[in-house]
């Protein structure tokens, strides 16, 4: 995939037909990275299905996702369509609860953590 | 300058921080996948400043991105940034 408008149209089609998207480094079996693998435990801590896109695979999806959002760095996390952030923000919302209160208003499946 | 301070200074000039700590983490990661190896490939950022108030993660990131632009096309593997407005 060289063309950066196809590049363009695959990560929006991906993005629009799936409820979660993890673009990382690796695949969600083997991350390659240790910030697209903390991303990938806490999605699978919290029984979140996702769809991996390793953009090691391909380096124009790789630029190609920093120009898609205006975001330089991978991981990158997509919700119902909505960028949602990288590593950093990604551990801030799951530490604070917020993710599974973004999860849960888009009517995302997952597993209940009651205290 | 090491990157550390070039860092320190440029979010000094733009985020005017109430408390700002740029920490090199580059030993911890030597010889990782994809690691330069250049002892200036990780940093991790804490800042607190007037200007976050208000704005979402992701815009606060972005802020921090944008200031650090050459600084990033300079060889720098990860940047940590946690950002966060006083009070």
């Amino acid at each position: 995939m060289s063309d950066q408008q196809n590049v363009q149209d695959f990560i929006r089609k991906t993005v629009a037909g799936n409820d979660v998207v993890l673009f990382m480094k690796g695949n969600k079996q083997t991350p390659q990275c240790g910030f697209s693998g903390r991303v990938t435990q806490i999605l699978t801590q919290m029984g979140i299905d996702f769809k991996d896109v390793n953009v090691l695979d391909d380096a124009s999806i790789r630029d190609g996702i920093k120009a898609f959002t205006n975001w330089p760095t991978i991981p990158q996390l997509y919700v119902k369509g909505e960028f949602v952030g990288g590593c950093d923000i990604i551990t801030e919302m799951f530490q604070s609860g917020e993710l599974e209160e973004l999860i849960h208003e888009k009517g995302i499946k997952h597993v209940h953590h009651h205290a | 300058m090491t990157m550390q301070d070039r860092i320190t200074e440029r979010l000094r000039q733009v985020l005017n921080p109430l408390t700002l700590e740029v920490v090199n983490d580059s030993h911890l990661h030597a010889g990782h996948h994809g690691s330069p190896g250049s002892g200036e490939s990780h940093f991790r950022v804490v800042i607190v400043s007037a200007a976050f108030a208000g704005l979402s993660r992701i815009d606060r990131h972005r802020i921090i991105n944008k200031a650090l632009e050459a600084e990033l096309k300079m060889g720098i593997h990860a940047l940590a940034i946690k950002a966060e407005a006083p009070g």
